[in-house]
């Protein structure tokens, strides 16, 4: 069996907001569309991972939070209704997923060997959160592929972002052992934006895109150096300044996510592609793939 | 009475699923049963459940689909097992309560959508307080970015709907004390509170709490935060919340039904029975907000920059428009704060009425928003005297007092009686009286005219009135 291996690390944001826009059957609210620069973004990035051979999809959210260490789903196959606790009235998914247990359970005791905390979820009443339903729709709206979740241990609000980054690091050495060992070929999404403060509030219409912007000056040259580093091969220093990025952007790379996906690609020195850059509710969104080279 | 009992209650699933994993996870689950017997004899309408477990973020949501039905499976706990539910919810409260958020200058709205994610707290209190769904409940949301104002007011919002409904309630606020977990598993027998520090913060709480200090807890929020809670919402809020809507005081029967620790956390059940015979009130040091006019809005903000240009021009007549709210009937014994009228500079409401009669504090020329004082300060930086426009500053002082009045749903010409105070009379008399003169000529308010020696800030005239209401 050939070693398994890493065919792309994507950083997939989960704006709900991006499902609505689209209208798909799933959804139960209709919308006029919007925030069509990064969904045509997706819609590139979708085309180019058609290109690209996989077994599986691995994902890491932010919004599925354990503070009691690194959770996996468990259980072969979810259907059920995500409704999102803060945008109620844009999302409302129907979901069907399938996991794929044996990848799940192989990264899960690479990690609790290399000392993190660890659980297999194996309620079959549980809920899927919504960054997992998100960010693979958008990536994978046919559902065609099993996945793999993992939660974000809250390590960085109960120590600190440094403790988190260590954590991710290990849990990322631990998915590609995993991987490797599988002989799978594997997606990974950071489901993550970038610069998170929200609007507090909204229009009449949400996808009245003449209200849609960053939400401050501060935020959007935040962002900007991110990109632009991610563009020029940065990633480690990325990595290196993401405590200051996620204290003042507030932003959600401190779920840990973001720092798994790169360090599991071995902190890449190429340049990401850029598939698109945009704000939801005036929080920074960036999609973005690196496509490691197969080892000739 | 509109809240007759506040309960403290824990939000994690233990009592539930595994009461017998631990001899206090039972005493915690027996405590539940010990407060439900005390809800029983209170006969409330309504259970009004605030959970931290909850957050939001475009204001705060508000519950008001009549039977959610789901079976609910913590994103930690999982392997607890799961709680199916189906509860019972009061969704005309919940409605009345949203439209009270806005009058009071909230971002709130209801939800009403089938698989709505109750939060874990939230289910595990109504699953042990009201197994049967007797009480109709209400359940709102924690707004992660809400501090104290916020919150106080999304509690008096709360009353304002009791009061309009004629409800009696039950409040329950789901929180631990300290909330810090064991951050690996544990066996549940050897169950502890993650550390010493917490443990003593803790003992500190249920004193006060037991001595019926519910205000003094609520005054300790940050501090409580900061030093046993994680970094998960900006602020410890249940206390401000549940002191708010009790009448914000120290005068309560605190019992400690129980405390436990539950994978680390300070997990108590307390209940405060309002009673007249007590330690009383201490010193409260926090403004009592009625009205919420911070500025979170960051779609329509006027610009910064405009703002500090306005405040630093004296001569400015500009001010910058404010939306108008809606003009609120204010009832008997109710404090007004007025969004139209300059931020008081002390703990005090703009309005209070007593019967029919509106008593306003003392009102002087500065303008709401921006603080600048038209007619331009009686004094520089520096304390040296500067010339001033005394028609220009009474004129101001009674627009603010007018814009009160009406905020208060009362008017200029239901003014009873005036008291003016002049930082100088020989000076300022004449350019006043007759400014006064335009306003009051034909309203016929008796009116008293002082000298002082200096007002709270650098103005020239204040003034003090009495209106119907
Ligand atoms: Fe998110």
């Amino acid at each position: 069996m050939p070693k398994g291996r890493i065919v792309a690390g994507l950083l997939a944001p989960h704006p709900p907001h991006l499902i609505y826009a689209e209208n798909p059957p799933q959804n139960e609210p209709r919308s006029e569309g919007g925030w069509e620069g990064l969904r045509w973004g997706y819609e590139r990035l979708r085309a180019d991972l058609a290109k690209i051979d996989h077994d599986a999809i691995v994902v890491l959210s932010p919004h599925w939070q354990t503070y009691v260490g690194w959770h996996f789903l468990g259980v072969p196959r979810f259907d059920g209704l995500s409704v999102d606790p803060i945008f109620p009235h844009l999302f409302r998914y129907r979901y069907g997923l399938d996991v794929d247990v044996a990848l799940a359970e192989a990264i899960e005791a690479e990690a609790r060997s290399a000392g993190l905390v660890t659980a297999m979820m194996r309620n079959p009443d549980f809920r899927v959160d919504y960054g997992t339903i998100v960010s693979c729709h958008l990536t994978n709206p046919a559902w065609d592929k099993p996945i793999v979740s993992i939660s974000s241990c809250r390590s960085a609000a109960f120590y600190n972002i440094d403790v988190m980054q260590a954590q991710a690091v290990a849990l990322a050495d631990a998915t590609v052992r995993a991987i490797e060992k599988s002989g799978k070929r594997v997606v990974l999404l950071a489901s993550n934006s970038l610069s998170h403060r929200h609007f507090t509030s909204e229009g009449d219409v949400p996808e009245d895109m003449s209200r849609e912007h960053v939400t401050s000056h501060a935020q959007h040259l935040w962002d900007m150096k991110i990109v632009n580093m991610l563009k020029s091969g940065r990633t480690r220093e990325v990595v290196d300044i993401l405590p200051e990025f996620s204290s003042q952007a507030i932003a959600e790379t401190d779920a840990g996510s973001f720092t798994w996906m790169l360090a599991a690609l071995g902190f890449p020195t190429y340049p990401a592609e850029l598939y698109a850059y945009g704000t939801v509710i005036g929080t920074g969104n960036a999609v973005m793939g690196w496509f490691p080279k197969e080892a000739p | 009475m509109t809240v007759t009992m506040g309960l403290i209650v824990p939000g994690l699933p233990h009592p539930v699923l595994c009461p017998d994993a631990n001899p206090g996870y039972r005493r915690l689950a027996d405590a539940y049963g010990r407060a439900r017997e005390l809800i029983a004899a209170q006969q409330p309408d309504l259970l009004l459940v605030y959970s931290t477990m909850w957050p939001s973020i475009l204001g705060h949501q508000i519950q008001t689909l009549p039977h959610p039905e789901w079976v609910h499976v913590d994103e930690l706990f999982h392997a607890l097992g799961s709680i199916p539910y189906r509860f019972r919810i009061d969704a005309e409260f919940g409605q009345r309560w949203k439209d009270a958020a806005i009058v009071r200058g909230l971002d709130a709205r209801t939800v009403a959508h089938h698989g709505f994610p109750i939060d874990t707290g939230t289910v595990v209190a109504l699953k042990l307080l009201n197994p049967d769904n007797a009480i109709p409940a209400t359940i709102v949301s924690s707004n992660i970015y809400a501090d104290r104002a916020e919150t106080i007011v999304l509690a008096k919002a709360a009353k304002d709907a009791l009061a309009a409904q004629g409800k009696r309630a039950v409040v329950v606020v789901v929180s631990t004390l300290s909330n810090r977990l064991h951050t690996d598993w544990i066996d549940p027998a050897a169950d502890a509170i993650h550390s010493a520090k917490d443990e003593e913060w803790n003992q500190k709480l249920l004193e006060f709490l037991g001595q019926g200090r519910l205000e003094d807890v609520a005054q300790l929020s940050r501090v409580v935060q900061k030093q046993i809670r994680v970094k998960k919402v900006v602020s410890f809020k249940p206390m401000w919340f549940l002191s708010a809507l009790m009448g914000a005081n120290n005068r309560y029967v605190g019992e400690v039904l129980a405390y436990e620790p539950v994978h680390g956390t300070g997990s108590a059940v307390v209940a405060l029975t309002p009673t007249v015979a007590s330690l009383g009130d201490k010193e409260f040091d926090e403004e009592d907000v009625e009205r919420w006019i911070g500025n979170r809005e960051v779609l329509d903000a006027p610009p910064r920059a405009g703002l500090a240009d306005a405040a630093d021009d004296d001569d400015t007549d500009e001010v910058p428009e404010l939306p108008t709210a809606a003009p609120v009937t204010v009832a008997p014994g109710v404090h007004v704060a007025a969004s139209r009228a300059p931020k008081p500079v002390g703990a005090y409401p703009h309005a209070r009425r007593v019967g029919d009669l509106l008593y306003l504090s003392g009102v002087g020329p500065r303008q709401p928003v921006t603080n600048a004082i038209p007619g331009g300060p009686i004094r520089y930086d520096d304390g040296s005297p500067r010339d001033y426009d005394i028609a220009a500053q009474t004129r101001a002082t009674i627009e603010n007092v007018k814009a009160i009045l009406e905020e208060s749903g009362s008017s200029l010409d239901k003014v009873v009686d005036v008291t003016a105070f002049l930082v100088n009379m020989d000076r300022d008399f004449a350019g006043y009286n007759a400014v006064y003169a335009e306003y009051f000529t034909d309203v016929g308010a008796t009116r008293t005219t002082l000298a002082v020696s200096a007002l709270p800030t650098p103005i020239a005239v204040e003034l003090k009135v009495i209106a119907r209401a």
